[in-house]
């Protein structure tokens, strides 16, 4: 397998989906929303002199956890306490659902869409190995998720200790658990997620039925991310070294046998619906 | 030396079905390097199939191919990398340029991107380069797709109707290459239902009809065994009087298509029936022996193809 050839694979579809004002448009918006926007809302809400009640009630919250994880949280006002857990913990499963929103919507056309546009034909009349078609396809879709979350673990990083640092006791993000949340985590589970993506875009016969099938894998693996966080309640650091590790075991056994759901007749459209 | 090697493609009873249906059933085609064959029939003849097989896109069911003394189904990278194919549609990316194409192309076949210009020019395109595919008319994108099939220098070309939705002047363009191409070496495999275009461009014919080359050979060759009888073309300005011409020593039949389609026995007597016509004071206005054409060949091909098998080849369509 040519690492070059897979890169030119998957150039192609960046240059293609980076001039496609109406893929990447919506996906900055989302991005916000999770990065930008619910924090600076929440955060806003929870750091206000006004919202002792809600403080409170997090508080109560944070003082019936076990006392490992009570441990872990800081600031010495329940309102400082408040925003950390909010900013570390509540919002740690976004950087789970931004990445797979946006890279699967471009998984789930990896294939399908291809033969969709005639473009089947022409990979499967070339040199290119159906490995390095499939390797392509994967970094293709992978990549601007995972772009949008660091862009977005950036902007959310300034965002918490813009509105909470002050409180907590000066710059206290990113965290250990969300250096390894990003960069030991996030990678396997989008990855888990494209490797089941892309061979059903190669199995399905259309491009919406690929984005249904797409989100029934979405779904449950954020379900997934979401229950896993919750052990970085605990142990940050701990949990997201289990996590990631589990992970990419998945990942890689899914990314290495994912090649095998692609072939050139199915490029070109041949016994998929019998597949 | 292998003598496969001398070989550009060899079909040897090659069959391939999807479910039910028999795209290709018992397929065998040689085409020898340098040589141009046309696969001619109507459409659902077999002919893509039959092209993606060539490259190893599809696998046989049953037979053997050997392209370039390669078996596709081993060393089907190799035989891609050396040929060049123009799929029925043109498989562009829609928003990129004409450049990005030719590039990405130029980049998966290995290449040299300083080919890109010399190829665009070749087919007339590279003033509309810089333009996103999705501006192009049907006939530039076609041109585009002939300029990245030749990219690379392909020792093989498979062109699957290489000119549809091309104006006749781009058409006559491509088929000067093919015949240029063939003339340099380059084996030539041309899928096309439009009988004119195989017309002078073609060592071979093969008749496709429902997976199955119904007849193959050079188009005189053919022409010889499917049109054993000279037909004349006969007009007269008292046209009426020309109705009795069948009963003239050697002619065989006769049918008004435009003007009079006559069947003679031979050539020969030809002279004899133009005399005969003029002693009984038949005006004369043209008397022209028909060139065999491959179109008339088709037809002729069809019809005693139906009269053997009958069954076989259903009749053509009569559009409603």
């Amino acid at each position: 397998m040519s690492w070059s050839k897979v890169w030119t694979v998957a150039r192609i579809d960046l240059h293609r989906l980076f001039i496609s004002k109406d893929y990447w448009i919506p996906m900055v918006i989302l991005g916000a929303i999770f990065f930008v926007f619910i924090p600076w809302v929440l955060l806003g809400v929870v750091t206000r002199p006004q919202s002792l009640e809600i403080v409170s009630q997090i508080g109560d919250v944070l003082t019936s956890l076990p006392g490992a994880a009570s441990d872990v949280v800081r600031g010495e006002t329940p309102q400082a306490r408040a925003a950390y857990s909010l900013a570390v913990f509540l919002l740690a499963p976004v950087a789970i659902v931004v990445p797979l929103t946006i890279s699967s919507a471009v998984g789930a056309q990896a294939i399908v869409g291809e033969r969709e546009r005639g473009i089947g034909e022409f990979l499967a009349h070339s040199p290119l190995q159906i490995r390095e078609i499939y390797a392509g396809k994967l970094l293709a879709s992978a990549i601007p998720g995972y772009v949008a979350t660091l862009v977005g673990f950036g902007v959310y990083s300034l965002i918490v200790n813009f509105r909470a640092g002050p409180i907590v006791g000066g710059w206290f993000f990113p965290t250990v658990g969300w250096w390894l949340l990003i960069f030991w985590v996030v990678p396997p589970f989008l990855l888990v997620a494209l490797s089941i993506i892309v061979r059903l875009s190669a199995r399905v016969q259309s491009t919406a039925a690929a984005q249904q099938a797409a989100s029934l894998v979405s779904l449950p693996i954020i379900m997934a991310s979401y229950v896993a966080s919750s052990g970085f309640v605990l142990d940050p650091t701990l949990a997201a070294l289990i996590v990631g590790s589990v992970a990419w075991i998945f990942a890689i056994w899914g990314v290495a046998s994912g090649a095998k759901a692609i072939s050139r007749e199915r490029l070109l459209g041949v016994g998929i619906d019998t597949a | 030396m292998n003598p496969e090697m001398t070989k550009g493609i060899h079909l040897g009873g090659v069959s391939r079905s999807f479910g039910e249906i028999r795209a290709v059933d018992n397929l065998t085609i040689d085409a020898p390097r340098g040589s141009v064959a046309v696969l001619l029939g109507p459409n659902g003849a077999g002919k893509t199939t039959t092209v993606r097989l060539i490259t190893g896109s599809l696998k046989p069911n049953a037979g053997s191919i050997s392209v370039l003394g390669m078996d596709p189904a081993v060393d089907g990278d190799e035989i891609r990398r050396r040929s060049g194919v123009v799929p029925p549609k043109p498989a562009l990316y829609d928003r990129l340029t004409g450049q990005d194409n030719l590039e990405y192309a130029a980049r998966i076949w290995d290449a040299d991107p300083s080919r890109i210009a010399e190829a665009a020019a070749r087919f007339g395109i590279d003033h509309a380069l810089h333009m996103k595919v999705a501006g192009y008319s049907t006939g530039m994108r076609t041109r585009l797709a002939l300029a990245r099939a030749v990219l690379h220098d392909p020792e093989i070309l498979l062109l699957d109707e290489p000119t549809a939705g091309l104006d006749p002047e781009s058409a006559r363009a491509v088929l000067d290459l093919i015949r240029e191409l063939a003339g340099s070496g380059r084996t030539v495999i041309m899928a096309t239902h439009l009988l004119h275009e195989a017309e002078g461009i073609a060592d071979q014919v093969i008749l496709m009809g429902a997976g199955q080359a119904r007849a193959a050979g050079h188009p005189t060759e053919l022409a010889a065994r499917y049109m054993k009888d000279p037909v004349v073309i006969v007009d007269a300005e008292n046209r009426d009087l020309l109705k009795d011409l069948d009963r003239y020593n050697g002619v065989k039949g006769s049918v008004w298509n435009g003007a009079l389609h006559v069947t003679l026995d031979s050539i020969e007597i030809l002279p004899d029936v133009v005399a005969g016509l003029v002693a009984d004071g038949v005006r004369l206005t043209r008397i022209e022996p028909m060139a065999a054409t491959l179109e008339h060949l088709y037809f002729e091909m069809q019809r005693q193809l139906r009269e053997d098998n009958p069954g076989a080849i259903p009749p053509p369509e009569v559009p409603a």
